[in-house]
Protein backbone atom coordinates (compact mmCIF):
# COMPACT_ATOMS: atom_id res chain seq x y z
CA UNK A 1 0.00 0.00 0.00
CA UNK A 2 1.38 3.31 -1.08
CA UNK A 3 0.50 6.73 -2.96
CA UNK A 4 1.16 5.28 -6.35
CA UNK A 5 -1.31 2.57 -5.84
CA UNK A 6 -3.87 5.17 -4.41
CA UNK A 7 -3.17 6.78 -7.53
CA UNK A 8 -3.55 3.31 -9.92
CA UNK A 9 -6.95 2.27 -7.85
CA UNK A 10 -8.34 6.02 -8.41
CA UNK A 11 -7.48 5.76 -11.62
CA UNK A 12 -9.51 2.72 -12.30
CA UNK A 13 -12.60 3.59 -10.93
CA UNK A 14 -12.18 7.11 -12.30
CA UNK A 15 -15.26 6.78 -14.97
CA UNK A 16 -17.09 4.61 -12.49
CA UNK A 17 -16.63 7.88 -9.64
CA UNK A 18 -18.01 10.26 -11.69
CA UNK A 19 -21.03 8.02 -12.58
CA UNK A 20 -21.25 7.64 -9.07
CA UNK A 21 -21.27 11.73 -8.18
CA UNK A 22 -23.08 12.79 -11.15
CA UNK A 23 -25.71 10.02 -11.42
CA UNK A 24 -26.43 9.72 -7.90
CA UNK A 25 -25.04 11.60 -5.19
CA UNK A 26 -25.52 14.91 -6.50
CA UNK A 27 -29.13 13.58 -7.47
CA UNK A 28 -29.93 12.57 -4.02
CA UNK A 29 -28.72 15.68 -2.96
CA UNK A 30 -30.71 17.58 -4.90
CA UNK A 31 -33.92 15.49 -5.71
CA UNK A 32 -34.19 15.46 -1.61
CA UNK A 33 -34.11 19.61 -1.92
CA UNK A 34 -36.02 19.44 -4.72
CA UNK A 35 -38.99 17.76 -2.34
CA UNK A 36 -39.47 20.86 -0.52
CA UNK A 37 -39.85 23.01 -3.84
CA UNK A 38 -42.46 24.30 -6.18
CA UNK A 39 -40.56 23.44 -9.18
CA UNK A 40 -42.03 23.83 -12.28
CA UNK A 41 -39.72 22.62 -15.03
CA UNK A 42 -39.14 25.55 -16.30
CA UNK A 43 -38.60 27.83 -13.83
CA UNK A 44 -36.37 27.92 -10.76
CA UNK A 45 -36.74 25.85 -7.53
CA UNK A 46 -38.79 27.71 -4.79
CA UNK A 47 -38.49 26.49 -1.74
CA UNK A 48 -41.79 25.91 0.09
CA UNK A 49 -40.98 23.81 3.22
CA UNK A 50 -43.23 20.55 3.46
CA UNK A 51 -46.00 21.71 1.37
CA UNK A 52 -45.53 19.18 -1.47
CA UNK A 53 -46.06 16.71 1.91
CA UNK A 54 -48.73 18.08 3.21
CA UNK A 55 -50.66 18.42 0.01
CA UNK A 56 -49.52 14.98 -1.12
CA UNK A 57 -51.46 13.50 2.18
CA UNK A 58 -54.25 15.79 0.71
CA UNK A 59 -54.10 13.98 -2.48
CA UNK A 60 -57.17 11.35 -3.51
CA UNK A 61 -54.93 10.38 -6.08
CA UNK A 62 -51.73 9.48 -4.06
CA UNK A 63 -53.59 7.06 -1.88
CA UNK A 64 -55.28 5.03 -4.78
CA UNK A 65 -51.59 5.00 -6.66
CA UNK A 66 -50.15 3.99 -3.23
CA UNK A 67 -53.17 1.27 -2.05
CA UNK A 68 -53.07 -0.22 -5.89
CA UNK A 69 -49.11 -0.70 -5.61
CA UNK A 70 -49.59 -2.37 -1.74
CA UNK A 71 -52.34 -4.52 -3.35
CA UNK A 72 -49.95 -5.72 -6.68
CA UNK A 73 -47.12 -6.34 -4.63
CA UNK A 74 -48.56 -8.12 -1.27
CA UNK A 75 -50.10 -10.80 -4.28
CA UNK A 76 -47.85 -10.66 -7.16
CA UNK A 77 -44.34 -11.21 -4.63
CA UNK A 78 -45.53 -14.08 -2.42
CA UNK A 79 -47.62 -15.63 -5.04
CA UNK A 80 -44.89 -15.68 -7.74
CA UNK A 81 -42.61 -16.96 -5.50
CA UNK A 82 -44.66 -19.85 -4.47
CA UNK A 83 -45.39 -20.91 -7.72
CA UNK A 84 -42.20 -20.54 -8.59
CA UNK A 85 -41.01 -22.66 -5.36
CA UNK A 86 -43.58 -25.41 -6.35
CA UNK A 87 -42.31 -25.53 -10.22
CA UNK A 88 -38.65 -25.92 -8.95
CA UNK A 89 -39.42 -28.35 -6.32
CA UNK A 90 -41.37 -30.71 -9.30
CA UNK A 91 -38.51 -30.04 -12.00
CA UNK A 92 -36.24 -31.07 -9.04
CA UNK A 93 -37.79 -34.23 -8.94
CA UNK A 94 -34.99 -35.49 -11.96
CA UNK A 95 -37.78 -35.74 -14.63
CA UNK A 96 -36.36 -36.27 -18.20
CA UNK A 97 -36.43 -33.16 -19.93
CA UNK A 98 -35.45 -30.90 -17.02
CA UNK A 99 -33.56 -28.20 -19.32
CA UNK A 100 -36.32 -28.40 -21.94
CA UNK A 101 -39.03 -27.45 -19.31
CA UNK A 102 -36.75 -25.51 -17.72
CA UNK A 103 -36.16 -23.32 -20.79
CA UNK A 104 -40.24 -23.03 -21.85
CA UNK A 105 -40.67 -21.91 -18.00
CA UNK A 106 -37.83 -18.99 -18.65
CA UNK A 107 -38.46 -17.72 -21.83
CA UNK A 108 -41.63 -15.26 -20.66
CA UNK A 109 -39.49 -13.83 -18.10
CA UNK A 110 -36.37 -12.38 -20.90
CA UNK A 111 -38.88 -10.95 -23.51
CA UNK A 112 -39.47 -7.44 -23.40
CA UNK A 113 -41.96 -5.83 -21.25
CA UNK A 114 -43.64 -3.62 -23.91
CA UNK A 115 -43.87 -6.90 -26.00
CA UNK A 116 -45.40 -8.85 -23.21
CA UNK A 117 -47.88 -6.11 -22.03
CA UNK A 118 -49.07 -5.83 -25.66
CA UNK A 119 -49.69 -9.50 -26.35
CA UNK A 120 -51.24 -9.74 -22.67
CA UNK A 121 -53.78 -7.10 -24.18
CA UNK A 122 -55.02 -9.13 -26.92
CA UNK A 123 -55.23 -12.30 -25.00
CA UNK A 124 -57.16 -11.09 -22.04
CA UNK A 125 -59.53 -9.27 -24.60
CA UNK A 126 -63.07 -9.58 -23.46
CA UNK A 127 -64.14 -10.74 -26.69
CA UNK A 128 -61.45 -12.38 -28.74
CA UNK A 129 -58.76 -12.94 -26.07
CA UNK A 130 -57.24 -16.22 -25.79
CA UNK A 131 -58.32 -16.58 -21.94
CA UNK A 132 -61.61 -15.93 -21.95
CA UNK A 133 -62.33 -17.92 -24.85
CA UNK A 134 -60.77 -20.86 -23.05
CA UNK A 135 -63.20 -19.95 -19.63
CA UNK A 136 -66.03 -19.90 -21.66
CA UNK A 137 -64.87 -23.20 -23.49
CA UNK A 138 -64.32 -24.57 -19.95
CA UNK A 139 -68.25 -23.93 -18.79
CA UNK A 140 -67.35 -20.67 -17.50
CA UNK A 141 -70.24 -18.23 -19.40
CA UNK A 142 -69.46 -15.16 -18.30
CA UNK A 143 -66.12 -14.36 -17.27
CA UNK A 144 -64.18 -11.45 -16.56
CA UNK A 145 -63.70 -8.10 -18.66
CA UNK A 146 -59.93 -8.52 -17.16
CA UNK A 147 -58.40 -5.05 -18.14
CA UNK A 148 -61.93 -3.06 -18.64
CA UNK A 149 -63.10 -4.05 -15.33
CA UNK A 150 -62.00 -1.75 -12.29
CA UNK A 151 -62.40 -4.80 -10.48
CA UNK A 152 -60.46 -7.47 -12.28
CA UNK A 153 -57.71 -5.06 -13.72
CA UNK A 154 -55.09 -5.41 -10.47
CA UNK A 155 -55.64 -9.48 -10.47
CA UNK A 156 -55.12 -9.86 -14.50
CA UNK A 157 -51.72 -8.13 -13.99
CA UNK A 158 -50.86 -10.41 -11.43
CA UNK A 159 -52.02 -13.41 -13.20
CA UNK A 160 -49.69 -11.93 -16.36
CA UNK A 161 -46.72 -12.02 -13.54
CA UNK A 162 -47.07 -15.11 -12.79
CA UNK A 163 -46.26 -16.05 -16.57
CA UNK A 164 -42.90 -13.74 -15.85
CA UNK A 165 -41.79 -16.02 -12.35
CA UNK A 166 -39.39 -18.15 -14.59
CA UNK A 167 -36.69 -15.93 -13.72
CA UNK A 168 -36.80 -16.76 -10.45
CA UNK A 169 -37.62 -20.34 -11.01
CA UNK A 170 -33.99 -20.18 -12.41
CA UNK A 171 -32.24 -18.93 -8.94
CA UNK A 172 -34.55 -21.89 -6.73
CA UNK A 173 -33.91 -24.53 -9.27
CA UNK A 174 -30.05 -23.62 -8.71
CA UNK A 175 -30.19 -23.65 -5.12
CA UNK A 176 -32.38 -26.92 -4.67
CA UNK A 177 -29.67 -28.44 -6.91
CA UNK A 178 -27.34 -27.53 -4.35
CA UNK A 179 -28.63 -29.19 -1.68
CA UNK A 180 -26.68 -32.31 -0.77
CA UNK A 181 -28.28 -35.67 -1.20
CA UNK A 182 -26.82 -36.85 1.79
CA UNK A 183 -29.35 -34.75 3.60
CA UNK A 184 -32.06 -36.57 1.79
CA UNK A 185 -30.79 -39.73 2.38
CA UNK A 186 -30.01 -39.38 5.43
CA UNK A 187 -33.74 -38.20 6.27
CA UNK A 188 -35.18 -41.11 4.68
CA UNK A 189 -33.79 -43.61 6.76
CA UNK A 190 -35.16 -41.54 9.73
CA UNK A 191 -38.28 -42.09 8.15
CA UNK A 192 -39.31 -38.35 7.05
CA UNK A 193 -42.01 -37.76 4.61
CA UNK A 194 -42.00 -35.83 1.63
CA UNK A 195 -43.85 -33.09 3.30
CA UNK A 196 -40.87 -33.38 5.74
CA UNK A 197 -38.05 -32.92 3.76
CA UNK A 198 -39.45 -29.83 2.24
CA UNK A 199 -40.41 -28.48 5.56
CA UNK A 200 -37.12 -29.02 7.25
CA UNK A 201 -34.25 -29.56 4.86
CA UNK A 202 -35.38 -27.99 1.16
CA UNK A 203 -36.74 -24.50 3.14
CA UNK A 204 -34.36 -23.65 5.54
CA UNK A 205 -31.37 -24.79 3.21
CA UNK A 206 -33.39 -22.87 0.07
CA UNK A 207 -33.86 -19.52 2.81
CA UNK A 208 -31.47 -17.59 1.77
CA UNK A 209 -32.36 -17.81 -1.71
CA UNK A 210 -35.73 -17.20 -0.40
CA UNK A 211 -34.89 -14.08 1.40
CA UNK A 212 -33.08 -12.40 -1.22
CA UNK A 213 -36.00 -12.51 -4.20
CA UNK A 214 -38.19 -11.39 -1.70
CA UNK A 215 -36.59 -8.29 -1.08
CA UNK A 216 -35.67 -7.69 -4.99
CA UNK A 217 -39.52 -8.97 -5.64
CA UNK A 218 -40.45 -6.28 -3.51
CA UNK A 219 -38.19 -3.51 -4.72
CA UNK A 220 -39.43 -4.22 -8.11
CA UNK A 221 -42.79 -4.54 -7.25
CA UNK A 222 -43.16 -1.08 -5.82
CA UNK A 223 -41.47 0.20 -9.19
CA UNK A 224 -44.43 -1.13 -11.13
CA UNK A 225 -44.93 1.25 -14.29
CA UNK A 226 -44.24 0.03 -18.01
CA UNK A 227 -46.99 -2.99 -17.83
CA UNK A 228 -49.73 -0.58 -16.67
CA UNK A 229 -48.63 2.37 -19.02
CA UNK A 230 -48.70 -0.08 -21.88
CA UNK A 231 -51.86 -2.08 -21.30
CA UNK A 232 -54.20 0.41 -19.01
CA UNK A 233 -52.85 3.96 -19.56
CA UNK A 234 -53.74 4.00 -15.44
CA UNK A 235 -57.31 2.82 -15.78
CA UNK A 236 -60.27 1.99 -15.99
CA UNK A 237 -61.54 4.70 -12.99
CA UNK A 238 -57.32 4.70 -12.22
CA UNK A 239 -57.76 0.72 -10.63
CA UNK A 240 -54.15 0.61 -12.81
CA UNK A 241 -52.88 4.00 -11.75
CA UNK A 242 -49.99 2.76 -9.82
CA UNK A 243 -47.38 4.35 -7.51
CA UNK A 244 -44.28 4.80 -10.11
CA UNK A 245 -46.63 5.89 -12.48
CA UNK A 246 -48.36 8.86 -10.82
CA UNK A 247 -45.22 9.94 -10.17
CA UNK A 248 -44.21 9.65 -13.66
CA UNK A 249 -47.26 11.21 -14.34
CA UNK A 250 -46.30 14.49 -11.95
CA UNK A 251 -42.94 15.04 -13.30
CA UNK A 252 -43.39 14.52 -17.16
CA UNK A 253 -47.18 14.85 -18.07
CA UNK A 254 -47.77 18.22 -14.94
CA UNK A 255 -43.83 19.08 -15.13
CA UNK A 256 -44.47 19.27 -11.02
CA UNK A 257 -40.85 18.57 -10.57
CA UNK A 258 -40.70 19.45 -6.75
CA UNK A 259 -43.96 17.09 -5.97
CA UNK A 260 -43.04 14.40 -8.08
CA UNK A 261 -39.86 13.97 -5.70
CA UNK A 262 -41.40 14.51 -2.91
CA UNK A 263 -43.31 11.07 -4.17
CA UNK A 264 -39.93 9.89 -5.02
CA UNK A 265 -38.77 10.13 -1.52
CA UNK A 266 -42.16 8.37 0.07
CA UNK A 267 -41.40 5.22 -2.19
CA UNK A 268 -37.97 5.03 -0.89
CA UNK A 269 -39.23 5.40 2.32
CA UNK A 270 -41.93 2.61 1.67
CA UNK A 271 -39.52 0.73 0.34
CA UNK A 272 -36.92 0.81 3.46
CA UNK A 273 -39.67 0.70 5.67
CA UNK A 274 -40.63 -2.85 3.88
CA UNK A 275 -37.42 -4.03 3.84
CA UNK A 276 -36.68 -3.37 7.40
CA UNK A 277 -39.66 -5.17 8.27
CA UNK A 278 -38.64 -8.50 5.86
CA UNK A 279 -35.54 -8.41 8.13
CA UNK A 280 -37.07 -8.38 11.28
CA UNK A 281 -39.90 -11.16 11.03
CA UNK A 282 -38.27 -13.45 8.59
CA UNK A 283 -34.48 -13.05 9.22
CA UNK A 284 -34.19 -15.35 11.94
CA UNK A 285 -36.07 -17.91 10.14
CA UNK A 286 -32.71 -18.03 7.50
CA UNK A 287 -30.44 -20.55 8.04
CA UNK A 288 -26.98 -19.55 6.39
CA UNK A 289 -24.89 -22.98 5.89
CA UNK A 290 -21.85 -23.38 7.99
CA UNK A 291 -23.08 -20.57 10.81
CA UNK B 1 -41.09 -48.49 -6.53
CA UNK B 2 -44.58 -48.41 -7.70
CA UNK B 3 -45.22 -45.03 -5.82
CA UNK B 4 -41.55 -43.87 -7.39
CA UNK B 5 -43.47 -45.00 -10.74
CA UNK B 6 -46.46 -43.06 -10.00
CA UNK B 7 -44.87 -39.79 -8.85
CA UNK B 8 -42.72 -39.53 -11.69
CA UNK B 9 -45.64 -39.77 -14.24
CA UNK B 10 -47.53 -37.13 -12.05
CA UNK B 11 -44.46 -34.82 -12.40
CA UNK B 12 -44.74 -35.41 -15.78
CA UNK B 13 -48.60 -34.60 -16.38
CA UNK B 14 -48.27 -31.54 -14.15
CA UNK B 15 -44.78 -30.26 -16.54
CA UNK B 16 -46.92 -31.11 -19.73
CA UNK B 17 -49.73 -29.29 -18.88
CA UNK B 18 -48.06 -26.41 -16.85
CA UNK B 19 -45.63 -26.22 -19.63
CA UNK B 20 -48.36 -25.83 -22.74
CA UNK B 21 -50.15 -22.77 -20.92
CA UNK B 22 -46.44 -21.26 -20.62
CA UNK B 23 -46.28 -21.57 -24.26
CA UNK B 24 -49.67 -20.80 -25.28
CA UNK B 25 -49.36 -17.26 -25.79
CA UNK B 26 -46.19 -17.41 -27.59
CA UNK B 27 -47.79 -19.60 -30.24
CA UNK B 28 -51.73 -16.92 -29.76
CA UNK B 29 -49.05 -14.44 -30.84
CA UNK B 30 -47.47 -16.02 -33.74
CA UNK B 31 -50.91 -17.39 -34.61
CA UNK B 32 -52.84 -13.88 -34.53
CA UNK B 33 -49.67 -12.41 -36.59
CA UNK B 34 -50.73 -14.90 -39.12
CA UNK B 35 -54.43 -14.62 -39.70
CA UNK B 36 -56.23 -12.36 -42.19
CA UNK B 37 -58.61 -9.94 -40.19
CA UNK B 38 -61.69 -11.50 -40.12
CA UNK B 39 -59.90 -14.79 -38.41
CA UNK B 40 -58.66 -12.35 -36.02
CA UNK B 41 -62.43 -11.62 -35.16
CA UNK B 42 -63.71 -14.78 -34.97
CA UNK B 43 -65.10 -17.02 -31.65
CA UNK B 44 -63.13 -19.78 -30.51
CA UNK B 45 -59.64 -21.01 -30.35
CA UNK B 46 -58.51 -21.45 -33.74
CA UNK B 47 -54.46 -22.03 -33.34
CA UNK B 48 -53.92 -22.73 -37.23
CA UNK B 49 -54.96 -19.83 -39.33
CA UNK B 50 -56.98 -21.76 -42.35
CA UNK B 51 -55.51 -18.61 -45.02
CA UNK B 52 -52.27 -17.98 -43.28
CA UNK B 53 -51.24 -14.05 -44.65
CA UNK B 54 -48.06 -12.06 -44.20
CA UNK B 55 -49.53 -9.45 -44.55
CA UNK B 56 -49.27 -7.72 -41.51
CA UNK B 57 -45.55 -8.20 -41.41
CA UNK B 58 -45.28 -6.34 -44.35
CA UNK B 59 -47.53 -3.65 -42.99
CA UNK B 60 -45.30 -3.71 -39.88
CA UNK B 61 -42.34 -3.31 -42.04
CA UNK B 62 -43.31 -0.90 -44.72
CA UNK B 63 -45.85 1.24 -42.73
CA UNK B 64 -45.40 0.69 -39.07
CA UNK B 65 -41.46 2.03 -39.29
CA UNK B 66 -40.42 -1.23 -37.78
CA UNK B 67 -36.33 -0.92 -39.82
CA UNK B 68 -36.25 2.05 -37.93
CA UNK B 69 -37.06 1.42 -34.79
CA UNK B 70 -34.38 -1.92 -35.19
CA UNK B 71 -32.05 0.72 -36.02
CA UNK B 72 -32.16 2.89 -33.24
CA UNK B 73 -32.74 0.07 -30.93
CA UNK B 74 -29.44 -1.87 -32.45
CA UNK B 75 -27.50 1.95 -32.26
CA UNK B 76 -28.65 2.30 -28.48
CA UNK B 77 -27.49 -1.50 -27.78
CA UNK B 78 -24.52 -1.56 -29.24
CA UNK B 79 -22.62 1.76 -27.37
CA UNK B 80 -24.21 0.38 -24.10
CA UNK B 81 -22.98 -2.87 -24.41
CA UNK B 82 -19.43 -1.23 -25.02
CA UNK B 83 -19.89 1.63 -22.59
CA UNK B 84 -20.87 -0.93 -19.57
CA UNK B 85 -18.05 -3.39 -20.26
CA UNK B 86 -15.15 -0.56 -20.84
CA UNK B 87 -15.88 1.05 -17.19
CA UNK B 88 -17.76 -1.81 -15.44
CA UNK B 89 -14.32 -3.84 -16.71
CA UNK B 90 -11.65 -0.96 -15.25
CA UNK B 91 -13.76 -0.45 -12.18
CA UNK B 92 -13.64 -4.05 -11.19
CA UNK B 93 -9.68 -4.32 -11.78
CA UNK B 94 -9.75 -1.05 -9.28
CA UNK B 95 -11.87 -3.19 -7.13
CA UNK B 96 -10.33 -6.43 -6.69
CA UNK B 97 -6.52 -6.18 -8.33
CA UNK B 98 -5.35 -2.74 -6.70
CA UNK B 99 -4.63 -2.01 -2.76
CA UNK B 100 -5.63 1.17 -2.27
CA UNK B 101 -6.70 2.94 0.96
CA UNK B 102 -10.46 3.47 1.45
CA UNK B 103 -11.10 0.61 -1.62
CA UNK B 104 -13.44 -1.54 0.70
CA UNK B 105 -15.65 1.77 2.32
CA UNK B 106 -15.87 2.66 -1.54
CA UNK B 107 -17.02 -0.55 -2.93
CA UNK B 108 -19.79 -0.36 -0.21
CA UNK B 109 -20.90 2.66 -1.10
CA UNK B 110 -21.30 1.73 -4.48
CA UNK B 111 -23.58 -1.39 -3.33
CA UNK B 112 -25.56 0.48 -1.23
CA UNK B 113 -26.99 2.98 -4.43
CA UNK B 114 -28.38 -0.31 -5.91
CA UNK B 115 -31.05 0.08 -2.95
CA UNK B 116 -32.17 3.38 -4.15
CA UNK B 117 -35.22 3.44 -6.54
CA UNK B 118 -34.12 4.96 -9.89
CA UNK B 119 -37.19 7.20 -9.27
CA UNK B 120 -35.40 8.96 -6.69
CA UNK B 121 -32.64 10.03 -8.82
CA UNK B 122 -34.80 10.47 -12.50
CA UNK B 123 -35.79 14.27 -11.89
CA UNK B 124 -32.22 15.51 -11.23
CA UNK B 125 -30.88 13.93 -13.91
CA UNK B 126 -33.47 14.83 -16.49
CA UNK B 127 -32.76 18.34 -15.68
CA UNK B 128 -28.84 17.58 -15.78
CA UNK B 129 -29.52 16.22 -19.19
CA UNK B 130 -31.71 18.91 -20.03
CA UNK B 131 -29.04 21.86 -19.16
CA UNK B 132 -26.78 19.78 -21.34
CA UNK B 133 -29.42 20.21 -24.38
CA UNK B 134 -29.78 16.15 -24.85
CA UNK B 135 -33.24 16.06 -24.52
CA UNK B 136 -34.20 13.64 -27.68
CA UNK B 137 -30.91 12.35 -28.01
CA UNK B 138 -29.81 8.60 -27.60
CA UNK B 139 -27.26 10.43 -25.24
CA UNK B 140 -29.18 10.50 -22.12
CA UNK B 141 -29.85 6.60 -22.43
CA UNK B 142 -25.99 5.60 -23.67
CA UNK B 143 -23.38 8.35 -22.08
CA UNK B 144 -23.91 6.98 -18.25
CA UNK B 145 -22.78 3.27 -19.29
CA UNK B 146 -19.86 4.51 -19.75
CA UNK B 147 -19.84 5.82 -16.21
CA UNK B 148 -20.08 2.42 -14.63
CA UNK B 149 -23.33 -0.20 -13.23
CA UNK B 150 -23.17 -0.92 -9.35
CA UNK B 151 -24.27 -4.46 -10.75
CA UNK B 152 -22.19 -5.00 -13.17
CA UNK B 153 -19.25 -4.36 -11.07
CA UNK B 154 -20.30 -6.29 -8.20
CA UNK B 155 -20.31 -9.22 -10.71
CA UNK B 156 -17.19 -8.81 -12.64
CA UNK B 157 -14.86 -8.01 -9.18
CA UNK B 158 -16.45 -11.51 -7.72
CA UNK B 159 -15.21 -12.87 -11.07
CA UNK B 160 -11.83 -11.13 -10.88
CA UNK B 161 -11.29 -12.23 -7.38
CA UNK B 162 -10.77 -16.05 -8.66
CA UNK B 163 -7.93 -15.26 -11.01
CA UNK B 164 -4.83 -16.21 -9.11
CA UNK B 165 -2.95 -13.59 -7.76
CA UNK B 166 0.54 -14.82 -8.74
CA UNK B 167 -0.28 -14.57 -12.22
CA UNK B 168 -1.23 -10.91 -11.33
CA UNK B 169 2.11 -10.38 -9.41
CA UNK B 170 4.63 -12.10 -11.33
CA UNK B 171 3.46 -9.60 -14.20
CA UNK B 172 4.05 -6.70 -11.68
CA UNK B 173 7.61 -7.82 -11.18
CA UNK B 174 8.07 -8.17 -14.58
CA UNK B 175 7.47 -4.98 -14.62
CA UNK B 176 4.04 -4.73 -16.37
CA UNK B 177 1.92 -1.83 -15.94
CA UNK B 178 -1.03 -2.45 -14.52
CA UNK B 179 -3.33 -1.02 -17.41
CA UNK B 180 -1.75 -3.69 -19.45
CA UNK B 181 -2.42 -6.26 -17.25
CA UNK B 182 -6.17 -5.43 -17.60
CA UNK B 183 -6.19 -5.66 -21.04
CA UNK B 184 -3.36 -8.25 -21.60
CA UNK B 185 -4.37 -10.67 -18.95
CA UNK B 186 -7.25 -9.81 -16.93
CA UNK B 187 -9.68 -9.07 -19.99
CA UNK B 188 -9.06 -12.26 -22.23
CA UNK B 189 -9.33 -14.53 -18.66
CA UNK B 190 -13.13 -13.04 -17.43
CA UNK B 191 -14.17 -13.68 -21.34
CA UNK B 192 -17.39 -15.46 -19.40
CA UNK B 193 -17.71 -12.79 -16.93
CA UNK B 194 -17.72 -10.29 -19.43
CA UNK B 195 -20.24 -12.44 -21.86
CA UNK B 196 -22.99 -12.27 -19.12
CA UNK B 197 -22.12 -8.79 -18.22
CA UNK B 198 -22.34 -7.70 -22.38
CA UNK B 199 -25.41 -9.85 -22.42
CA UNK B 200 -27.35 -8.15 -19.46
CA UNK B 201 -26.45 -4.61 -20.42
CA UNK B 202 -27.79 -5.73 -23.97
CA UNK B 203 -31.10 -6.87 -23.11
CA UNK B 204 -31.22 -4.15 -20.66
CA UNK B 205 -31.16 -1.50 -23.40
CA UNK B 206 -33.12 -4.04 -25.76
CA UNK B 207 -35.90 -4.03 -23.43
CA UNK B 208 -35.47 -0.48 -21.84
CA UNK B 209 -39.15 1.18 -21.69
CA UNK B 210 -39.17 4.23 -19.33
CA UNK B 211 -35.90 5.60 -20.41
CA UNK B 212 -36.71 6.17 -23.89
CA UNK B 213 -40.20 7.19 -22.74
CA UNK B 214 -38.85 10.08 -20.80
CA UNK B 215 -35.90 11.32 -23.29
CA UNK B 216 -36.94 10.66 -26.86
CA UNK B 217 -39.88 12.64 -28.62
CA UNK B 218 -39.58 12.34 -32.13
CA UNK B 219 -40.71 9.13 -33.69
CA UNK B 220 -38.06 8.96 -35.88
CA UNK B 221 -35.97 8.66 -33.15
CA UNK B 222 -37.79 5.94 -31.26
CA UNK B 223 -36.50 2.60 -29.82
CA UNK B 224 -38.75 -0.71 -30.73
CA UNK B 225 -39.93 -0.87 -27.00
CA UNK B 226 -41.61 2.77 -27.43
CA UNK B 227 -42.34 2.45 -31.32
CA UNK B 228 -44.47 -0.64 -30.18
CA UNK B 229 -46.17 1.03 -27.26
CA UNK B 230 -47.11 4.22 -29.18
CA UNK B 231 -48.27 1.56 -31.94
CA UNK B 232 -50.54 0.12 -29.33
CA UNK B 233 -51.54 3.24 -28.87
CA UNK B 234 -53.04 4.41 -32.33
CA UNK B 235 -53.82 1.42 -34.20
CA UNK B 236 -55.54 0.17 -31.10
CA UNK B 237 -57.65 -2.59 -32.76
CA UNK B 238 -55.05 -3.88 -35.81
CA UNK B 239 -54.12 -6.66 -33.31
CA UNK B 240 -52.82 -8.69 -36.02
CA UNK B 241 -50.25 -6.14 -37.03
CA UNK B 242 -49.40 -5.16 -33.44
CA UNK B 243 -48.74 -8.99 -33.06
CA UNK B 244 -46.74 -8.98 -35.74
CA UNK B 245 -44.40 -5.95 -34.67
CA UNK B 246 -43.86 -8.13 -31.38
CA UNK B 247 -43.05 -11.37 -32.99
CA UNK B 248 -40.77 -9.22 -34.84
CA UNK B 249 -39.17 -7.56 -31.13
CA UNK B 250 -39.66 -11.05 -29.76
CA UNK B 251 -38.19 -13.42 -31.68
CA UNK B 252 -34.14 -11.83 -31.91
CA UNK B 253 -34.49 -12.58 -28.23
CA UNK B 254 -35.47 -16.16 -28.30
CA UNK B 255 -32.56 -16.59 -30.85
CA UNK B 256 -29.84 -15.15 -28.62
CA UNK B 257 -31.73 -16.89 -25.88
CA UNK B 258 -31.14 -20.37 -27.36
CA UNK B 259 -27.52 -19.02 -28.76
CA UNK B 260 -26.21 -18.18 -25.42
CA UNK B 261 -28.17 -20.54 -23.22
CA UNK B 262 -25.68 -21.06 -20.47
CA UNK B 263 -24.08 -17.84 -20.13
CA UNK B 264 -27.73 -16.87 -19.37
CA UNK B 265 -28.61 -19.45 -16.83
CA UNK B 266 -25.00 -18.75 -15.30
CA UNK B 267 -25.46 -15.27 -14.62
CA UNK B 268 -29.14 -15.53 -13.28
CA UNK B 269 -27.81 -18.06 -10.80
CA UNK B 270 -24.82 -15.71 -9.94
CA UNK B 271 -26.64 -12.82 -9.43
CA UNK B 272 -30.47 -13.23 -9.02
CA UNK B 273 -31.36 -11.53 -11.98
CA UNK B 274 -34.45 -11.57 -12.70
CA UNK B 275 -36.55 -9.95 -15.80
Amino acid sequence: MNRSSLATGLMFISPCLVGLLVFMVYPVVASFYFSFCDYMIFDSPRFIGLDNYGELVNDPLFWTSLYNTLYYTLIAVPGGMLFAFLLALILNMKVRGMAFYRTIFFLPSIIPIVASSVLWVWILNPQYGLVNMLLIRLGIPNPPGWLSDPAWSKPALILMSLWGAGGTLVIYLAALQDIPVQLYEAAELDGAHAWHKIRHITIPTASPVLFFTLIMGLITSLQYFTQAYVMTSGGPGNSTRFFAFYLFDNAFQYFRMGYASAMAWILFLVIVVSTFLVFRFTGKYVHYAGR
Amino acid sequence: MKQAVQKSVLAHVLLVVLSAVFILPFLWLVSTSLKPDAEIFREGIHLLPDRPTLSHYLKGIESYNFPHFLKNTAVICFLSVLGTLLSCSLAAYGFAMVNWRGREISFYVLLATMMLPPQVTMVPVFMIFRELGWINTILPLVAPCFFGNAFYIFLLRQFYLSIPRDLIDAARIDGCHDFRIWANIVLPLSKPALATVGLFAFLYAWNDFLGPLIYLMDEDKYTLSLGLAMLRGQYFSDWGSLMAVSALMVIPIIILFFFTQKTFIQGIKTTGLTG
